[in-house]
């Protein structure tokens, strides 16, 4: 085992233990969906957010989330401040000068949402299951099930999933399940009236994003970027990707996110060797002399 | 646009996407601006300056359209001798009565041609009244006083549709050299808008401003065309219609006018405003912009009818439209023998403008009001008055969706906060009626490119709650039966309306596609019409609105279409219906060449076949069908048939543009920059400082600062402008009162620059006070380098940025900066100036209780302010 | 700019953030956690000391160990529960067995531990049933290890920086706290003189506890200040102290009729001021973007020049 690489580990790890959210594109086939609709996701391309913000209400509305504070933040336009159980799209305004040093000032918006990840921490370490793999790749909470022991909110390497102060549950964005089932894009896609937000089946969303990209590029945008589009980054890709005119962390995202759960075996390994220590430390100290 | 317009700014981006160049300027950066290619931060108020100034490049540097200039604009026509421009003057134009402050436009006319008034504008009376000799009568000094109140009111509104006329054959120079034709004129008019002045008058950089001058240029003629959007930020100024007024001139040079991808693009301040125009709740117009008749003049139809109508183009048949309208009024009743009840319509006297009604209101002669969904306690300028109007009222009605402050002013408003009112003085009789969302019922927009769109009823209203159309219709039948036995000649009108809607639903609510119905009008079998040219005078057609005409042919709504844009043509004319004649694109007989082939292909929008003798192309010709290119009008010709096959400017009497306007504004045929009513900045275009003719409401409750070198001007040193957010919607109503839009924008703030904070002590989400010479109120802060510093006339300008969402009620609450607003007004509209004011700032909360206004009126004594200042020519 | 919260945003140079605000989120975790954490390891380690002495006949120590796990795990239970959002469903963790969850996998270990330290301890004071008695011991002894050990994995397996770093280190930590609080549960409660074994095993315990920590604090670098600063840093070095003292005490005077509960209370108190201070290191290391975000900027730069 020591000479195998981390990948292998992972692998060997999964088929001993059959994992619920697996690497790669197909986390619905891993997750026990054999005959499943083509998996769907988001792009969002942050060059043409105007901030408006009618995705965060688009998805207030349809999802019944309750309204969560009037607090003007100084934050820009922003008072929003981050996803959490109440927020499930979060528009970010970032203030700065802009890149031609012309004095001139961008005002760079971006709408987050979940990433629904190929590898999802969440779901991982969800000790009652009710956080689940969809057919169509998302992954949701089931409100039922959960009991509220807060895990998966540590877990998000992204901070997108939060407790609610009132119902104590674990909340976040589902994908619209109740209406992709039904042939509708989700709330804030269809609410979006620049196609900032895009839904769709995930490998064309993600060739128009490196299409996107590549025309930004040639248009004299060299700071277009693609966030989560890449299936070998440390959340085997996101469901939920993004264009951005940015380092990721200037819009709060983490520039190299990785499912904690990639460390597991590991841990698990040290955990048990602690445990064998403390046994083997009772040995020594029973052992060791008459009282 | 994105900002308060984000669902229409789709399209913008999509033509982004397709390689537009978008350029945003506004005094502050935007959500627009974001966005944009361009971002020109402009001193509000100065943009006669910017736009004066591209005019002048394109003149300068001969980048107009020629061929299209000389065609289809009136740069050829020669004026009279008679005319003096602002160059000759100082700043005003010939024919200003400095004594009473208005213009006759007599000496603005076309030479060779006796200037004909348009539809709906009156320099007759003017005229006649300058002729005027001693020993008048007392007639005479009525009709006299009459005429100075309608020129007061100036009616302007009444060009919605076409514009005034002239005469249609002036002389003319297509060499475009006579010293005295309109294309000289206005060459030596802007030639002192040199990139020089504006970077002194509206702060943008020579170098920007080059650089916009090239996009723009470079952008328009054979094959490109240029847009412009404006709002609010235009019109809200003593010299708004003359801000659009330049965009016109500078739209027609350039060949923008008429064609795809041009024009000049209102952005209205929220749904169908347009159509509120249309069918008008205007004080001075008929629907379908007709002007209403007034006192002295307009005696008889015959009389109407001389006075309103022009001798050639659609205006001609301004019979044929008001016939239709009096019969769909009264039906049967109108009959040629009473003049088609024309003498049931009432008689202007003066102007009646939202304003003038408060300061009726103040009067005591205005006793009731009814709001349907305004909000002047915290929309309308000096929002003080307008509640202090209020209580001087018997009665008013407030029909909205939610408590607004409109409706409880009198027992939690700023004054009972003051101690200046107390509940218990005041006698006004309160009603609170719920209303239907536009949800809750059918109907129709119309959206500023004059599209209807119907929407339809998805649930019954809830509770007590009915719709607009239910209240009005429930209130003429109350009303009509309480008259029923009357014989008084005053209640006739009321008793005879056709008054008799079929109603729907389980609350009986009147059929609104029954009212599209009648506005759509029908002919003597009672079919339904499908376009205005089938207008009888005869009484035999009736017609609600004459450009709605054609709205609901073949009796199917043609507003209620909604094919995709995928299965038709990129004009997608089958998607709702726009007025006149289902048109997209107005004058669009102007994207062909005189002879009637498209400038260019690619910009081809209608041209003439001349196989089939017809115009034809992707969008409905604005044009008459079958009029060949090479027709020329006979001598005498009147009417639509006086209408050259190559003039595609079919409502004006010359079927020009005009970059002159020989009438129709009464605040000059030319724009000229004048600095805002108040301003810390002295005009250093002209020696005139303000538009000489603004409409200036004078009141104790109203008073205007000292401006440019005045002493006492440096109390206000800074420049405030009002805007909206994307997250509120105009006086909260629909906003304020709902969480989730509420927590996007929770509190009522001011943006300012870090210069300003640091000047002023200002700290980030700190409070400040800021204070005019009627209010001062408080707002959270928000430093932002959004907000730029600029310099003008050598020296630092700071601005102010104050949303004007907020008020005293509902789940966010704030100051109105509508409070600090005054009453000067844009003469030819009546818009107040909240786009353009004079400031200070100070850190920290305002005070509270009868302090407030103590700190007002130190701020009037400190400037010096008296019932005069601010009120010279 | 500030943010909404406490403090002005005050931009580190080296790296970006959005107006200072945390990329992850902080646990939503009460004190009960960290409660629960030494809980747990006090009974998991005193159910495998209280076999070694049941084995080498030290009965009292035995039994006072058993008694103490059984205390112990029960009030850990109740802070467990306690920290539910939705308590009532508690017993959801018993839906499914998730490798995956440390916290799945834990609940199974607690439920196969709990019982059996009951009934280890019921037999002790009841001195009835010795067989299942010493079955009993026997199972909890094997499983108690598990129960001090895991709730390093719980922490680890977040995104919380302080906590998912130190990934290897952790469980050594939790393993040498919970046998120096088992070795001062035994001098507390048995009488001076008879607690050589808890002594020695506490000894070894604050030895490893310590050892792993200078590894730990090694290895993370900077993503380590939140156990070095700060609130978490305090208890670190407050805990670092009363273990020395207690370790001291219980050498030199651990035979006293007032140094040995001294020493034995000083340990106990070491070990559960251990738990709180790392509970609170990962919450700060959450808070600050920097502890998210430069590391992963390292990595980025790593692969990126390993690639050159």
């Amino acid at each position: 085992m020591g000479t195998t690489s981390p990948a292998t580990t992972r692998n060997l790890f999964e088929q001993e233990t059959g994992l619920t959210s697996g690497p790669g594109l197909d986390p619905s086939a891993v997750a026990g969906y054999p005959d499943h609709p083509p998996r769907v996701g988001f792009f969002t391309d942050t060059s043409v957010c105007i901030g408006c913000k009618a995705c965060e209400v688009a998805c207030k509305e349809w999802n019944n989330v309750p309204e969560d504070g009037l607090v003007l933040t100084g934050m820009s336009y922003d008072n929003t401040a981050d996803l959490s159980a109440s927020t499930w799209r979060h528009v970010a305004f970032i203030e700065q000068p802009a890149a031609d040093g012309d004095g001139d000032l961008r005002w760079l918006m971006a709408s987050n949402v979940c990433k629904h990840c190929s590898q999802a921490a969440c779901l991982d370490v969800c000790p009652t299951g009710a956080l689940m793999r969809t057919e169509f790749g998302t992954v949701v909470v089931q409100d039922d099930i959960c009991n509220g022991c807060g895990y998966c909110v540590s877990a998000c390497p992204f901070g997108v999933i939060g407790r609610s102060e009132t119902d104590g549950g674990a909340h976040k964005c589902t994908l619209c399940y109740d209406r992709i089932g039904d042939g509708l894009m989700p709330a804030c896609a269809k609410a979006c009236p620049t196609e900032s937000i895009q839904f769709g089946p995930l490998d064309e969303l993600r060739e128009r994003a490196h299409q996107r990209v590549a025309d930004l590029h040639t248009a004299g945008q060299p700071d277009a970027r693609l966030y989560g589009a890449d299936p070998a980054d440390g959340i085997g890709g996101a469901g939920a990707m993004f264009l951005l005119l940015d380092e990721p962390e200037v819009y709060g995202l983490p520039p190299d996110p990785v499912v904690t759960t990639r460390d597991l075996p590991r841990m698990w390994r040290h955990a048990a060797t602690a445990a064998g220590s403390i046994i083997a430390a009772v040995v020594v100290a029973c052992a060791g002399g008459r009282r | 646009m994105a900002e308060c317009h984000p669902v229409g700014f789709q399209w913008v981006m999509e033509a982004k996407a397709r390689g537009a160049t978008v350029i945003h300027v506004d005094p502050r950066f935007t959500r627009t601006s974001a966005v944009s290619d361009v971002y020109v931060p402009i001193r509000a108020g100065a943009d006669i300056a910017f736009v004066g100034g591209l005019i002048n490049y394109v003149l300068q540097n001969e980048r107009y359209f020629r061929d299209y200039v000389v065609a289809y604009t009136n740069a050829a026509t020669i004026l009279t001798e008679e005319f003096a421009d602002t160059e000759d003057l100082d700043g005003v134009f010939s024919g200003l009565n400095t004594e009473e402050r208005y213009y006759d436009f007599d000496t603005w006319r076309y030479q060779g041609a006796e200037v004909k008034p348009a539809s709906g504008e009156h320099t007759d009376p003017d005229a006649r009244q300058s002729h005027a000799g001693a020993g008048q009568s007392n007639g005479d000094r009525r009709r006299q006083a009459i005429r100075g109140n309608l020129r007061r009111a100036g009616r302007g509104e009444a060009h919605g549709s076409g514009g005034a006329a002239a005469h249609p054959k002036p002389d003319t120079d297509e060499t475009l050299q006579h010293p005295r034709c309109v294309f000289q004129v206005l060459k030596r008019h802007f030639a002192r808008y040199t990139p020089e002045l504006v970077e002194k008058v509206a702060g943008v950089p020579q170098d920007q401003f080059a650089r916009v001058c090239r996009l723009i240029t470079e952008n328009s003629g054979r094959d490109r065309t240029t847009a412009f959007v404006y709002s609010l930020g235009w019109t809200q100024h003593t010299v708004g219609v003359q801000y659009i007024r330049t965009a016109a001139i500078l739209q027609a040079l350039l060949g923008n006018m008429g064609r795809p991808g041009g024009g000049i693009l209102a952005l209205r301040g929220h749904a169908s405003i347009q159509g509120s125009t249309d069918i008008p709740t205007l004080f001075d117009l008929l629907p379908g912009y007709l002007p209403m008749p007034y006192a002295d003049g307009n005696d008889s139809l015959a009389d109407y009818v001389r006075a309103e109508s022009v001798q050639s183009g659609f205006w001609a048949n301004t019979r044929e439209y008001l016939v239709s309208l009096l019969k769909a009024w009264w039906g049967d009743a109108a009959t040629a023998g009473n003049d088609f009840c024309y003498d049931y319509l009432p008689r202007l006297t003066g102007s009646h403008s939202t304003y003038e009604t408060v300061l009726a209101q103040l009067d005591g002669t205005c006793k009731g009001y009814f709001l349907y969904g305004q909000n002047p306690a915290v929309g309308s300028a000096n929002a003080r008055m307008q509640r202090l109007g209020m209580a001087n009222l018997d009665w008013l009605v407030v029909r909205d969706l939610v408590m607004i402050e409109s409706a409880t002013w009198w027992k939690d408003g700023p004054e009972i906060q003051t101690g200046e009112m107390r509940t218990e003085d005041i006698g006004t009789e309160v009603f609170f009626l719920p209303v239907a969302a536009h949800t809750e019922k059918s109907g129709s927009f119309t959206n500023t490119q004059r599209l209807l769109q119907w929407h339809h009823q998805a649930v019954e209203p809830a509770g007590d709650a009915r719709s607009d159309l239910q209240f009005t219709y429930e209130l003429g039948r109350r009303i009509r039966a309480k008259l029923a036995a009357s014989q008084a000649g005053a209640d006739q009108p009321i008793l005879d309306l056709t008054w008799d809607y079929p109603t729907t639903g389980e609350l009986a609510e009147p059929d609104a596609d029954a009212v599209l119905a009648e506005i759509n009008g029908h002919g003597p079998d009672g079919q339904p019409l499908t376009s205005y040219t089938q207008l009888a005078a005869d009484g035999s057609t009736a017609c609600g609105c004459w450009i709605y005409c054609g709205v609901r042919a073949e009796g199917i709504n043609q507003a209620a279409r909604r094919r995709p844009w995928q299965e038709q043509s990129w004009v997608a004319p089958d998607w709702g219906w726009a007025w006149p004649a289902n048109r997209r694109v107005l004058y669009n007989r102007a994207s062909a060449d005189p002879q009637g082939k498209p400038w260019s292909e690619r910009k081809a929008l209608v041209w003439w076949d001349a196989d089939l003798g017809t115009w034809t192309g992707p969008d409905v010709p604005d044009f008459v069908a079958d009029r060949p290119p090479e027709y020329r009008p006979p001598d005498g010709a009147t009417g639509v048939a006086a209408i050259s096959g190559s003039h595609p400017f079919i409502m004006q009497a010359d079927g020009k543009a005009w970059l002159f306007a020989p009438a129709g504004l009464v605040d000059g045929p030319l724009p000229a920059h004048y600095e805002p009513q108040e301003s810390p900045f002295r005009n250093i275009v002209y020696g005139q400082q303000h538009n000489p003719v603004r409409q200036l409401i004078r009141h104790p409750e109203d008073r205007f600062q000292p401006s440019g070198s005045q002493p006492g001007s440096d109390v206000f040193p800074y420049v405030t402008t009002t805007y909206r957010l994307t997250e509120h919607h105009t006086a909260g109503g629909m906003s304020r009162f709902l969480p989730y839009l509420s927590e996007l924008q929770p509190e009522m703030f001011c943006e300012v620059s870090p210069q300003l904070a640091a000047e002023r002590g200002l700290e980030h989400l700190g409070w400040a006070t800021i204070i005019t010479a009627r209010a001062a109120i408080e707002a959270r802060v928000l430093v932002t380098e959004r907000i730029r510093p600029l310099e003008i006339q050598g020296r630092i300008l700071h601005q102010v940025g104050l949303p004007w969402h907020w008020g005293p009620n509902g789940y966010t609450t704030g100051d109105a900066a509508n409070e600090l607003a005054h009453l000067a007004l844009d003469p030819n509209v009546h818009i107040q100036e909240d786009k353009a004011m004079a400031c200070d700032i100070q850190p920290g909360r305002r005070p509270r209780g009868p302090a407030l206004r103590t700190l007002v009126r130190a701020y009037q004594d400190r400037a010096g302010i008296t019932d005069t200042t601010g009120t010279e020519m | 700019m500030k943010r909404g919260g406490e403090k002005a945003m005050v931009p580190d140079a080296d790296f970006g953030s959005y107006y200072g605000r945390p990329v992850v989120k902080e646990t939503v975790w009460g004190p009960d956690i960290p409660a629960y954490l030494f809980l747990g390891g006090l009974a998991g380690a005193s159910s495998a000391l209280a076999a070694g002495a049941q084995v080498t006949r030290h009965a009292e120590l035995a039994r006072a160990l058993k008694c103490g796990a059984a205390g112990a795990i029960s009030l850990s239970m109740v802070a467990l529960v306690h920290d539910l959002g939705r308590r009532m469903r508690f017993v959801n963790m018993l839906r499914v067995l998730k490798v995956t969850s440390p916290m799945s996998v834990g609940t199974w270990i607690l439920s196969g531990y709990t019982p059996l330290a009951l009934a280890a301890a019921a037999a002790a004071v009841t001195r009835k049933l010795p067989r299942a008695g010493f079955a009993a011991t026997a199972g909890a002894a094997l499983l108690g290890p598990a129960v001090a050990s895991y709730t390093a994995v719980l922490l680890a397996d977040t995104a919380a920086p302080a906590w998912h770093e130190a990934h290897r280190e952790l469980p050594f930590v939790f393993a040498g706290s919970a046998a120096t609080a088992a070795g001062g549960l035994g001098m507390l409660t048995v009488g001076p003189g008879r607690a050589g074994q808890a002594v020695r095993f506490a000894v070894i315990g604050a030895a490893g506890e310590i050892a792993a920590k200078s590894l730990l604090l090694q290895r993370l670098g900077a993503t380590a200040e939140p156990y070095q600063t700060g609130r978490g840093g305090q208890l670190m070095d407050i805990s670092e102290v009363l273990t020395a003292a207690g370790l001291a005490v219980a050498v030199l005077a651990g035979r006293t009729r007032v140094g040995a509960p001294v020493a034995g209370l000083a340990l106990m108190a070491a070990s559960a001021l251990t738990r709180f201070g790392v509970f609170e290191a990962g919450r700060a290391s959450a808070r600050d973007p920097k502890y998210t975000v430069r590391p992963q900027r390292e990595r980025l730069a790593d692969a990126a020049s390993r690639e050159q």
